[in-house]
């Protein structure tokens, strides 16, 4: 059974289909040759919504000074975190780089790391490394990777400011389950390109959550592919754009074999006449890949004049033997109707904004499984909505 | 004891053909303790009515006064004239996604009271006021009015009004689309407001089966923004057997 369902897609306006792509979203180049890739000018389809101006730095071919320092929670028992070389960070990372900024990144990271869990290791408590901006321009390549039926959960923060580029390479054994989180929790005049890059063996599970607040500028580029039967993933996005922010995430999710099933579920909120954001899925599902289930959603709230959202879901579909197939795309307007209700309550506007917004990402936050994380993400969610309030009084 | 003054009110809305005059002079004074039905048929101006006293941004007020106890309720916020007594039940509850009940009740009970209520006896309260209107404590989980049936929500609204204790309650259209249990169970939960807060009632249907359940101290039947005529319960009788096409016919 097919189903496209566009249901959820009137709320406001409908969201746009992009540009059909003349050619298939598979068939976009990857190499470690950065040369294979030009310097992008803002016209190439995947660059077309990207600040490339603000992003510029991250795509010299040249070596840089800087790093993110780093911090690790002590690692339990099967867990390591190690130094690779160059030439061993490539042939470990599991598919070229998809654009410019992300081959520079792995051919100038000056420390490649690897988390590794062995197999059959099931990690009870969250690991947590912690990146810091000190300034300037660094790149980075990073390895998460789990053998077999290994189990953990892994919460990646970026904090303090840099002009960063970064390829992490996720690498998920037969049977093994991965929770990844990544919090871009930068500085205000951070600029961040990052390419993720997942394979997922037989039966494993990945559940990836992308979460950006911080930055000038973040684009963050998933890309998950099934190498085996019966894997899962569950991609889970939260971003909140002031004036001045560009938050732009694109997903591609690559369904190659059999009866595996792929969720894909962003929200943002919007706020501030120049805050921006973009998002774009794409789903290949190929003609081996029967029995795929896969379903992408994001949705928007614009909470003050001048915002602008781009929404763009994109499915490839090759075989009609599919479990179902459907996208939904949502950007709407803060609701006047749900403030009346709310204030005709007692409720200050100013706390009934709150309450919306609250609403708007709580089920998404409870998704993310990592009990102090959720909390740190709602407090931090009260400090975006008093910055709107602020934004909201000087006007 | 409490009174909503309504004086000469005249109210507009902006509809893709101009400006247009909803409301033309009405006058209603409503006493804790008194229940009065405004009655008409639709688009007489009812619920242009209910909002234009809650304060919804759609509706200009152009003449006319509304107080609460002698303050002016139309210089107040919507949330302010929450807080001094009023209620709104709405005919069409909006939903909140993701605001569990709970939460959305204690927020505005902390709101109206300018404190938070005592966690022990609030939740004892919650408890008591869902049991009386059949409804099972899963409820204080679920999002605000979201994936509710039609009696789900209008029990919903009053629940909210039996925990926020309001002066004056202003019911929307709160019996339509009810079945009979339904319109029983919050035909009761009116009358206990009444009971125990001695609250005052605006009750606004299209329908005279509610006045079964609650009785009407007052009866104004409500013809091209403005009360027509008025009376006591027997009036309302008298509409069950003829209809509105008596005042319909001479607007």
């Amino acid at each position: 059974m097919t189903v496209t369902d566009h249901t959820q897609a009137t709320a406001d306006a409908a969201h746009s289909h992009g540009i059909i792509p003349d050619k298939s979203r598979a068939d976009r180049p990857t190499s470690f040759d950065v040369d294979a890739f030009p310097v992008p000018t803002g016209r190439e389809e995947n660059w077309r919504f990207s600040p490339v101006r603000d992003l510029r730095t991250l795509f010299a071919d040249e070596a840089v000074e800087g790093t993110l320092e780093w911090g690790a929670s002590d690692l339990p028992e099967g867990v390591a975190l190690t130094q690779l070389t160059a030439d061993d960070a490539q042939a470990r990372t599991v598919r070229a780089p998809g654009d410019r900024a992300s081959a520079v990144a792995v051919k100038h990271a000056a420390a490649p790391m690897a988390l590794t869990v062995a197999a059959n290791t099931v990690v009870d408590e969250p690991i947590s490394i912690d990146l810091t901006g000190k300034g300037g321009e660094a790149r980075g390549h990073i390895l998460v990777e789990l053998g077999q039926s290994a189990e953990a959960t892994v919460v990646i923060r970026r904090t303090g400011t840099a002009h960063y580029s970064e390829l992490v390479s996720v690498n998920l054994a037969d049977n093994a389950g991965l929770n990844l989180v990544l919090l871009q929790q930068w500085d205000e005049d951070a600029v961040h390109a990052g390419e993720v890059l997942a394979k997922l063996g037989r039966d494993a599970r990945l559940r990836g959550t992308v979460v950006t607040l911080g930055g000038k500028v973040v684009r963050l580029n998933t890309s998950v592919a099934f190498a085996g039967e019966g894997a899962s993933v569950d991609l889970f996005g939260l971003y909140f754009a002031d004036s001045g922010q560009h938050q732009e995430h694109q997903l591609f999710v690559d369904h190659a074999v059999p009866k595996c099933t792929s969720r894909v579920t962003y929200k943002g909120a919007l706020a501030g006449k120049t805050a921006r954001s973009v998002w774009i899925g794409d789903v290949l599902i190929r003609a081996a890949a029967e029995g795929t289930d896969t379903y992408e959603l994001n949705r928007n709230l614009v909470l003050t004049d001048g915002a602008r959202a781009d929404s763009v879901p994109n499915l490839e579909i090759e075989t009609g033997e599919i479990e179902g197939a459907g996208h939904a795309s949502a950007t709407g307007r803060f609701d006047e109707e749900q403030m009346f209700y709310l204030r005709s309550r007692g409720i200050s506007e100013e706390q009934a904004r709150k309450l919306v917004v609250r609403g708007f990402f709580a089920d998404l936050i409870h998704e993310i499984g990592v009990p102090a994380v959720e909390e740190s993400l709602m407090r931090q969610i009260d400090l975006e909505i008093a910055h709107v309030e602020e934004e909201l009084g000087d006007e | 004891m409490s009174t909503l003054e309504i004086r000469n009110l005249h109210v507009t809305v902006e509809t893709p053909e101009g400006t247009k005059e909803i409301l033309k002079g009405v006058d209603l004074t409503i006493n804790s303790g008194e229940t009065h039905a405004i009655m008409g048929p639709n688009g007489s101006g009812k619920s242009t009515l209910a909002y234009s006293i809650a304060g919804h941004p759609k509706y200009q007020i152009t003449e006319g006064s509304v107080t609460l106890d002698g303050e002016d309720v139309l210089e107040m916020s919507v949330d302010e004239r929450a807080k001094a007594g009023l209620f709104l039940a709405m005919q069409y509850p909006v939903e909140v996604p993701g605001v569990s009940v709970s939460n959305f009740l204690r927020t505005a009970k902390t709101a109206i009271d300018g404190e938070a209520p005592k966690l022990r006896t609030w939740v004892k309260d919650v408890r008591v006021a869902m049991d009386n209107l059949r409804m099972d404590p899963a409820f204080g989980e679920r999002g605000v009015n979201e994936g509710f049936s039609g009696g789900e929500k209008k029990r919903h609204e009053i629940l909210q009004m039996e925990l926020l204790q309001p002066k004056i309650s202003i019911l929307d259209e709160t019996d339509s689309g009810l079945d009979v249990d339904a319109l029983r169970i919050v035909s009761e939960g009116v009358n206990r407001a009444k009971e125990s807060t001695g609250l005052g009632v605006m009750l606004i249907t299209h329908y005279t089966r509610i006045l079964n359940y609650i009785k009407p101290d007052f009866v104004h039947v409500f013809v091209n923004g403005r009360v027509a005529e008025q009376g006591g319960p027997e009036l309302a009788e008298r509409l069950e057997a003829e209809g509105y096409d008596r005042y319909v016919a001479n607007a």
